[in-house]
């Protein structure tokens, strides 16, 4: 049998770590990601943000792209990046 | 675990649930059949129409940075021309963050119609909507009756016409 003091200490200890990983839990899923707003895209909108100058060379890329990797998307937004597309 | 910790890990838990409902508990859509909030309690730059009771409104979300906003805007002001004696009032909402840029544009656009901004984006927030522009058209008694998500040109105007002769034809309340 564990002597009381022992015991006492795990109970503490379990309590401790119980409170550390839920507030580590808390503090990720509070300040963690986060969504652009389609009404907080105007940064986004800015034509320097885009990563091309010519939005059908870009367009004709991004299908090269597609059709050679199977895959689409993470370049930029669409359209003027208003969220609209 | 001994009953010592249960109160703990219960804390834990409920401190993980309120995590997880806090971004949740900030979406506050509009909605159809919702009835319009009281728009000066959102503190708007700009002047709104004095008496909107009673009156069939067009509540539209655009930015100056936004295509389609901008693209939709001589329709809306020939739905203003075609209407606003029959009861409709049309209620433009900037949601842009730069006042000049809001006024660049409406300097080229030259609009009859209300204009406002949403400096502090407090509306837009609470209407949580989806895309730019989004519209909504209220009826006569304060109920949100029809969303509009981006705009289509031509459909989106047969949209507009047909559903605000709807609403103009319904009963005052």
């Amino acid at each position: 049998m564990m002597p009381p003091q022992n015991a006492h200490i795990t109970i503490l200890t379990t309590r401790l770590a119980c409170i550390r990983t839920a507030m580590s839990l808390a503090l990720s899923l509070a300040a963690g990601c986060t969504t652009v707003k389609p009404w907080q895209r105007e940064t986004l909108s800015d034509s320097i943000m885009q990563p091309g100058r010519n939005p059908i060379a870009a367009a004709q890329l991004d299908h090269i792209y597609f059709s050679r990797e199977a895959a689409s998307g993470g370049t930029s937004v669409g359209g003027g990046g208003c969220g609209c597309n | 675990m001994s009953p010592h910790d249960k109160p703990a890990c219960k804390c834990a838990i409920l401190a993980t649930l309120l995590a997880l409902m806090l971004p949740a508990a900030c979406i506050a859509d509009f909605k159809q059949d919702d009835n319009l909030p009281d728009l000066a309690d959102y503190q708007l730059e700009g002047k709104l129409p004095e008496n909107l009771k009673g009156q069939v409104i067009l509540l539209d979300f655009w930015a100056s940075w936004c295509g389609p906003c901008k693209s939709s805007f001589p329709a809306m002001e020939d739905l203003n021309k075609k209407y606003a004696g029959k009861g409709l009032t049309i209620v433009a909402v900037s949601v842009d963050e730069k006042q000049e840029n809001m006024q660049r544009f409406l300097n080229t656009a030259n609009v009859s119609f209300t204009v406002v901004r949403d400096a502090r984006q407090k509306l837009v927030a609470a209407a949580n909507i989806r895309a730019m522009p989004t519209s909504f058209l209220i009826d006569r008694s304060g109920k949100i009756r029809f969303i509009h998500s981006g705009f289509n040109r031509d459909e989106t105007i047969r949209q507009y016409v047909k559903e605000i002769e709807q609403l103009l034809e319904e009963p005052k309340p």
